[in-house]
């Protein structure tokens, strides 16, 4: 199971974040991907700079926004599942 | 320097950063005994009759800072060396009586207690039943009128006097904890207990675990810092070591649609509900209102979904409530809802931790805040719950009679509750909130100013969620119990 978290701190939040969860469930659903990837939502990942923060299992953070939702998930989650 | 409303603001918050101060170095315990010489150095006093006495209250103040009275589980407390003895005969004829003809007071005093001896008229306080007759007939004013102003403020009749010292002594059967004596008292003789020392060594404990302590602020933030921005306050507090700033309003978002869904499928059978975000409000109905506990909303406060949501994302958290409120002390550990909140401090202990860390507010990098929606924000005022429900009510139309009375200030609390017991109640919802204003008039609010209102306002419309479903999109809100069980909040010890 991998996990995707999503930061929803207020910097993340203003840029998006609860987009971004949405993006990322709405793939999760249509790829029908439920049972291997879960989106959690957390408060302050603590790099507020890379706004929204998103990191996958313990990988480092990456910086996504509501229009690089399916390039990240295709880049980070795919290739690893 | 801070600027505060008096001087018993200004000596409770010097007390409160010299606790701080030597907590947070870890020097407490070996030097907390010498904080009333370094607040009170002398060689004159600042107010009191020497440095002695000042000194001698200081030690009290001290020990409240740092927790009080373990026994005691009224979260105020009365500094008794500190209460000045306030007169108990509400009526006494002063010097401006000029022994007249008529003797009016003599004569309107309907139990005789009045008598003239020489030029002067005297009451004999063991028969006065203060009705103040004599009062209102003196031509030249000459009976005046002093009731305690602890006694005249409290609510409840909870401070009564000991008639051994004529001290004041707090009835904790009777106390609600809205803190309102705490600001009442000229004298500074009455304080509400800290937490400010646990919340310092959760601090240090968590960076040594690596574990978060998160905080959480009240909507009342708002009209609280005004030379500063929010946002500056909000990095001086992750600078304390929070590991992130969040806004209770989230959970007040999480509270109106659990509260408005409660209506809609209770009010029926009810009748009448009231609401239960303001802890003295519901403490007010237990011990005064005692017939109208069913029909409180078993809704959680705000403080308690907050905090339960974020230990559901994170389990290893530790949250921590700052906001203007004395009675949030006593309600984080009511038996139902024990162990959500961990601690809870005030906007005053918050500026006490921040100032005694070294740290400047108006030198800090604003961080963001933003995690409700307006009508999560405008709870800390009088009418925002009700607005909120209306909210509600119209996005997810939902066809209930809803007939709402706001009730601002525990007085009108009271003249509800009084109304509704007599079964002429014009409505069928009751917001209480026992400051006048809400949350924003609290009792350990920095200052209480009549613009404030409209500055939670201003800064609700700033929330970038405009409704509550939509700041409450991401989360599984079913997840959290949001229920409280008051039978065994109220049980009896």
């Amino acid at each position: 199971m991998m996990t995707i978290r999503v930061c929803i701190g207020s910097a993340c939040h203003l840029k998006g974040a609860y987009n971004v969860i949405q993006g990322l469930q709405k793939i999760v659903e249509e790829r029908k991907l439920d049972n291997q990837v879960t989106i959690k939502a957390d408060f302050c990942l603590g790099e507020c700079t890379k706004a929204v923060s998103v990191k996958v299992d313990d990988d480092p953070i990456v910086s996504v926004d509501e229009k690089n939702v399916k390039t990240f998930f295709e880049e980070y989650v795919l290739g690893r599942l | 320097m801070r600027k505060f409303e008096s001087n018993v603001q200004l000596i409770k918050y010097e007390v409160l950063k010299e606790v701080s101060r030597l907590a947070m170095e870890g020097t407490l315990m070996e030097e907390y005994e010498k904080i009333p010489v370094t607040i009170i150095p002398g060689p004159k006093p600042r107010t009191r009759c020497c440095i002695y006495k000042e000194r001698a209250i200081m030690v009290e103040r001290v020990k409240l800072a740092m927790g009080g009275d373990k026994k005691n589980s009224n979260i105020i407390e009365v500094l008794e060396i500190a209460c000045d003895e306030c007169p108990i005969n509400r009526f006494t004829i002063t010097e401006a009586c000029r022994g007249c003809l008529a003797h009016r007071c003599s004569e309107a005093c309907p139990v005789d207690a009045i008598f003239h001896v020489g030029q002067r008229a005297y009451i004999n306080q063991e028969k006065c039943i203060e009705c103040g007759r004599c009062r209102d007939v003196c031509q030249y004013n000459a009976v005046s009128d002093v009731l305690r102003p602890c006694s005249v403020a409290c609510p409840t009749k909870a401070l009564c006097i000991d008639p051994s010292n004529r001290k004041a002594v707090i009835d904790n059967e009777k106390c609600i904890q809205c803190g309102v004596c705490v600001i009442q008292c000229p004298f500074g003789a009455i304080m509400d207990k800290s937490f400010i020392v646990d919340v310092i060594e959760v601090l240090k404990k968590s960076k040594e675990e690596n574990s978060h302590v998160y905080a959480v602020i009240a909507p009342a933030i708002a009209s609280q810092f005004t030379n500063v921005k929010i946002g500056q306050v909000v990095a001086a507090i992750k600078k304390l070591g929070f590991h992130d700033v969040i806004e209770v309003a989230l959970g007040a978002d999480i509270v109106a649609l659990n509260e408005t869904h409660e209506f809609a499928q209770t009010i029926e059978e009810k009748k009448v509900m009231t609401s239960s975000c303001c802890p003295a409000f519901v403490s007010y109905i237990e011990k005064c209102y005692p017939e109208f506990l069913d029909n409180i909303s078993t809704s959680v406060s705000p403080m308690i979904a907050i905090s339960r949501l974020i230990k559901n994302m994170d389990e290893q958290a530790k949250v921590i409530f700052i906001g203007p409120c004395t009675a949030k002390k006593a309600e984080m550990n009511q038996e139902d809802i024990k162990g959500s909140t961990d601690y809870v401090l005030t906007f005053e202990e918050l500026c006490a931790m921040i100032d005694a860390a070294g740290i400047k507010i108006e030198e800090c990098e604003e961080a963001k805040l933003n995690n409700a929606s307006f009508f999560g924000r405008i709870f800390a005022r009088s009418g925002g719950l009700t607005e909120a429900v209306k909210h509600v009510l119209k996005e997810e139309n939902l066809q209930v009679d809803f007939k709402p009375i706001t009730c601002d200030g525990i007085a009108e609390c009271d003249k509800t509750l009084k109304i509704a017991k007599a079964g002429r109640l014009q409505g069928n919802f009751i917001e209480g909130m026992a400051c006048k204003g809400g949350c924003i008039g609290g009792a350990a609010s920095l200052h209480r100013r009549p613009k404030d209102r409209k500055e939670v306002d201003k800064y609700g419309e700033l929330a970038i969620e405009k409704g509550i479903k939509d700041s409450l999109r991401i989360f599984e809100v079913n997840e959290i119990d949001l229920h409280r069980h008051y039978e065994k909040a109220f049980k009896k010890k």
